[in-house]
């Protein structure tokens, strides 16, 4: 039988829903018995949200000061150290876990599976490569531990409320850890706007907005509907709006319900971005660009008429 | 200080990639090939870090087949001191050349290395991270800013911005160290052909990749390729309001 251990993603002592979309990999599998690790500073309030979702057995914790902030060095022997006696270790693919999961697979002197969008078997993934252009299933060797990144697009949240799994702290020596790394600061754009990658509704420009006070125009129009806002490569790069928006093959992979694309011509880099998203509407000035070979609803035309138009049908 | 770049050669970016109808591969015949993009940007942050009297030598790595000497000579003619190929006609997964990057550093030492943060064929977005845990040293990953600090000794620590969900991440680490590049770290500079010339004098140092005595056994097998689920071309629309009631009776506005 499958022993699953989920890595916990968190900030400002909040479970990040990443966390519940790896889980519900874990519940995939067939059978599997679903561990939840969580390493922080301060882990009570992450411990009890992760013990409500559904399918954990069971909820560990490494309560360190030196976890305070995720730096692989330091949380990678740890996750490493815990795996012993596990089949699998799931990460989920933020940049959370693309920074430490192959970090942990190396120190297990394993292979990774990046990226799993779906479970085939206890040992059989399929991912994709090639910007999302080819998906292709791998197989693990089944003698030794699975690290594996779970790509959150493809995965819902596992349900949570049901569920009151006991929370454990991990007993042992406590490993004595690197301190040739340090954290400096987090610079978060403050926004009280949904979280792109969990948001139900997302906009995003691209370079046909044009500058960065035009980009005003699409943040007030996703508030209006309650959106996260997103943004092409093209329009970070401009310097229209901050890198964490940035929504692609490198940079956020996210499933919306809705999406929409204003001014973005659809590089395959950016629809790789948005592949699973529910519903795709395509605001473009080009009949010819490319996101209309994609999307359900595509409109042609100036799209700072088409927002003012937009908002005033609402 | 000397620098390791990684320097992967992969299907040029602008390919759009087809799945062989067996299901064997992608086709990569007559296929265009360049260097990683993230690799080029390792490699510039390498030649500024050069260029700033950092570091003295910087030294791309390339792993794979006997052809791979011409992408290897791209390096050199964007600036690199020298090349290591080491020497493979075998498919390389991630933990094997973070195996081969492991041997090369004991030969070297460098202060620092650069990978790109993810290879734009596999996106396996590993080889850096398992590189750092091998050699048992700091990793920062996803660059966009790097500023290196040497003190009088020749011992440094290197302040790293990082792009990460949340936004920018500031870490430090000392040296040495590996840091893997996002793609705002820096604009890669163009060859110039005067500088293709001057490469072909470049040395490259040709290494077997079984003299190493790196474990090469893979743990990953791939089984089959498909292409992607396609989505289908939707409809189009002739004005906003038919396109908000479209959304409304969907019930997603």
């Amino acid at each position: 039988m499958s022993k699953i251990l989920v890595i916990a993603e968190h900030l400002g002592g909040k479970l990040n829903s990443s966390t519940a979309r790896a889980v519900s990999a874990a519940a995939a599998m067939e059978g599997a018995s679903i561990d939840v690790l969580v390493l922080a500073d301060s882990v009570d309030a992450i411990a009890g949200e992760a013990a409500k979702i559904d399918g954990v057995s069971r909820v560990l914790t490494a309560a360190r000061p030196e976890n305070a902030h995720p730096l692989a060095a330091v949380l990678a022997p740890q996750i490493a150290k815990a795996a012993a006696g596990y089949s699998h270790v799931f990460v989920p693919s933020t940049t959370f876990g693309k920074d430490v999961a192959p970090r942990v697979a190396a120190l297990l002197g394993v292979a990774q599976v990046s990226d799993v969008m779906s479970v085939e078997g206890t040992h059989t993934f399929k991912r994709p490569i090639y910007a999302g252009n080819a998906i292709i299933t791998v197989e693990a060797d089944a003698a030794h531990t699975v690290v594996a990144t779970i790509r959150s697009a493809s995965w819902p949240a596992a349900t949570s409320g049901g569920n009151g799994a006991p929370v454990e702290a991990l007993t042992g020596d406590a490993l004595l850890l690197p301190t040739h790394t340090r954290f400096v600061e987090l610079k978060q754009g403050s926004s009280d706007r949904p979280d792109l990658q969990s948001a139900s509704k997302v906009v995003s420009g691209g370079r046909g907005v044009g500058s960065k006070e035009n980009f005003d125009i699409i943040f007030k129009f996703a508030d209006k509907i309650g959106a996260a806002v997103g943004a092409s490569r093209a329009a970070v790069d401009a310097g229209y709006v901050p890198s964490d928006l940035q929504v692609g093959q490198t940079g956020k992979i996210i499933a919306p319900g809705l999406y929409m694309a204003i001014g973005i011509s659809g590089a395959i880099q950016h629809l790789t971005g948005i592949k699973d998203a529910g519903t795709i509407v395509a605001i473009n000035k080009d009949a010819e660009a490319p996101i209309f070979e994609i999307a359900d609803f595509g409109l042609v035309g100036d799209l700072f008429k088409l927002i003012q138009e937009l908002e005033q049908a609402l | 200080m000397k620098i390791l770049v990684g320097y992967k050669r992969v299907v040029d970016y602008n390919v759009r990639i087809q799945v062989k109808p067996d299901g064997t591969g992608v086709v990569t015949d007559g296929v265009k090939l360049s260097a990683n993009p993230f690799d080029d940007i390792a490699l510039e942050e390498a030649l500024r870090l050069r260029e700033k009297g950092v570091a003295e030598e910087v030294i791309v790595v390339g792993i794979g087949p006997a052809d791979l000497t011409a992408h290897l000579r791209n390096g050199l003619a964007m600036g690199a001191n020298r090349a290591i190929h080491v020497v493979t006609s075998d498919a390389v997964q991630p933990l094997t050349a973070a195996r081969v990057f492991l041997k090369l550093i004991e030969k070297e030492q460098p202060g620092l290395v650069i990978l790109g943060k993810q290879a734009i064929d596999d996106d396996a977005n590993q080889t850096g991270q398992m590189l750092a845990a091998l050699w048992d040293r700091p990793q920062a990953t996803f660059a966009s800013k790097v500023d290196i600090t040497l003190d009088n000794g020749g011992a440094g620590k290197v302040t790293v911005t990082r792009e990460v969900d949340a936004g920018l991440e500031v870490i430090e680490a000392e040296l040495p160290a590996v840091i893997t590049t996002d793609l705002r770290l820096n604009e890669p500079r163009f060859i110039k052909l005067p500088d293709i010339m001057k490469a072909k004098s470049k040395p490259i140092d040709t290494i077997e990749f079984g003299s190493l005595g790196v474990e090469s056994h893979d743990h990953l097998k791939t089984t089959h390729y498909a292409a992607p689920a396609k989505r289908s071309k939707g409809v189009m629309v002739k004005d906003a309001a038919e396109l908000v009631a479209a959304l409304k009776q969907k019930g997603l506005l």
